[in-house]
C-alpha cells in the first residue's frame, strides 16, 4: 500500500514538473517576442519619454515572467513572499530617494 | 568528525521550507539591493547630467540583443536541467546543465569582444560618466555570470557525485543554483534596455 502511495506521489510530482516545463517553453517564446518588441521599439525612434516608459514596461513584464515561472514564484511558500515583500519595501526608497533629490531637474526635462 | 547541516532535504516545520531554499532567497534579496543601489546611481547620474549619450553611440546593439537571447535560452535549459533531475534522468540533466554552462561562456565571449572593441577605440570607464556606469553595471553582472558558471560547472562535474547518494539533496542544490542563474538573467533584462536602447 505504501509503495502504491509512493508511486502515486511520484506520478503527481512528474505531472507537476511536466506542467512547469510546458510553461517554461511558453515563457521562453514570450521573452523572445518581448525582446523583439523592445529592439523594434528602439528603431521606431519614439519620443523620449514614451520610449523610456515602453522599454521599462516591457522589461518589467519580462522580469515578472522570469520571476513567476522560472523562479517558481507562482507557487512558492508564504515566507518567501514575505522576504520579497520586505525587499521591495526597502528597494523602492533606495531607488526613489536619490531621484527625489534631483526632482527639480526631472521637472525641467 | 563531520557535522550534518540540518533540513537540507526535509522541510522545516516552522518555515515550511528547507534551509537551502530560504538561504538562497535571502541571498537573492541582498543581490536585489546591490544592483538596486547601482540602478539608483544610474538614474541619479543620468538625470543630473547636462547631456547623456544614446547607448548606440558607444555600444553594439546587435551583439547585446544576441546576448539577451543567449541568457534567456540558458534560463530555459536551467529549468530543463532541474526538471530532468526531478524525473531522475541524470543524463538529460548533464546535457541541459552543459548547455547552460556553454550559454554562459558564449555570453562572456561576446562581452569580451564588446569590451575589447571599446578599449580599442579608446573608450574606458574614465572617459565619461556613461561609460563609467556602463562598465560598472555590466562588469558586476559579468562577475555574477562567472560565479553562476562556477557553481553550475561544479554541479555538472565533481558535485554531481551527491546525486548517487542523495538525489533529492542534489536536486535541491541544482534548484537553488538555478534561482541564482535566473536572477542573473533578470538583471540583464533591465540592463539591456537602460544601457543600450535608452
Amino acid at each position: 500500500m505504501s509503495e502504491s502511495h509512493d508511486h502515486k506521489d511520484a506520478h503527481a510530482g512528474h505531472a507537476d514538473v511536466d506542467h512547469h516545463v510546458r510553461a517554461a517553453y511558453y515563457v521562453f517564446g514570450s521573452l523572445l517576442l518581448l525582446t523583439g518588441f523592445t529592439v523594434g521599439a528602439y528603431f521606431l525612434h519614439l519620443p523620449h519619454k514614451l520610449a523610456i516608459t515602453l522599454a521599462l514596461l516591457i522589461a518589467t513584464v519580462k522580469g515578472s515572467l522570469v520571476a513567476a515561472w522560472f523562479m517558481h514564484l507562482v507557487s512558492e511558500r508564504t515566507l518567501i513572499y514575505w522576504v520579497l515583500g520586505l525587499t521591495a519595501l526597502l528597494f523602492l526608497p533606495l531607488l526613489l530617494l536619490p531621484t527625489v533629490t534631483v526632482l527639480d531637474r526631472v521637472m525641467l526635462h | 568528525m563531520s557535522m550534518e547541516i540540518p533540513y537540507t532535504v526535509e522541510v522545516r516545520p516552522d518555515t515550511g521550507l528547507n534551509n537551502g531554499k530560504i538561504g538562497i532567497w535571502l541571498f537573492l534579496a541582498s543581490e536585489v539591493m546591490l544592483f538596486g543601489a547601482l540602478f539608483a546611481s544610474y538614474v541619479m547620474l543620468r538625470v543630473g547630467a547636462h547631456e547623456w549619450p544614446a547607448g548606440a553611440t558607444y555600444l553594439n546593439i546587435p551583439l547585446a540583443t544576441l546576448n539577451t537571447v543567449i541568457l534567456i535560452s540558458s534560463s530555459v535549459t536551467m529549468v530543463l536541467a532541474w526538471a530532468s533531475l526531478v524525473k531522475r534522468d541524470f543524463a538529460r540533466f548533464r546535457l541541459f546543465m552543459g548547455i547552460t554552462i556553454l550559454c554562459g561562456l558564449g555570453f562572456l565571449v561576446i562581452k569580451y569582444f564588446e569590451y575589447t572593441a571599446k578599449f580599442h577605440h579608446g573608450y574606458f570607464p574614465a572617459t565619461n560618466t556613461f561609460l563609467a556606469i556602463y562598465f560598472t553595471l555590466t562588469g558586476l553582472h559579468g562577475l555574477h555570470v562567472v560565479g553562476g558558471m562556477a557553481v553550475n560547472s561544479y554541479l555538472w562535474g565533481p558535485g554531481s557525485a551527491l546525486y548517487k547518494s542523495d538525489p533529492v539533496h542534489f536536486t535541491n542544490r541544482v534548484e537553488n543554483a538555478g534561482l541564482f542563474w535566473h536572477l542573473v538573467d533578470l538583471v540583464w533584462i533591465f540592463l539591456f534596455p537602460i544601457l543600450y536602447l535608452l
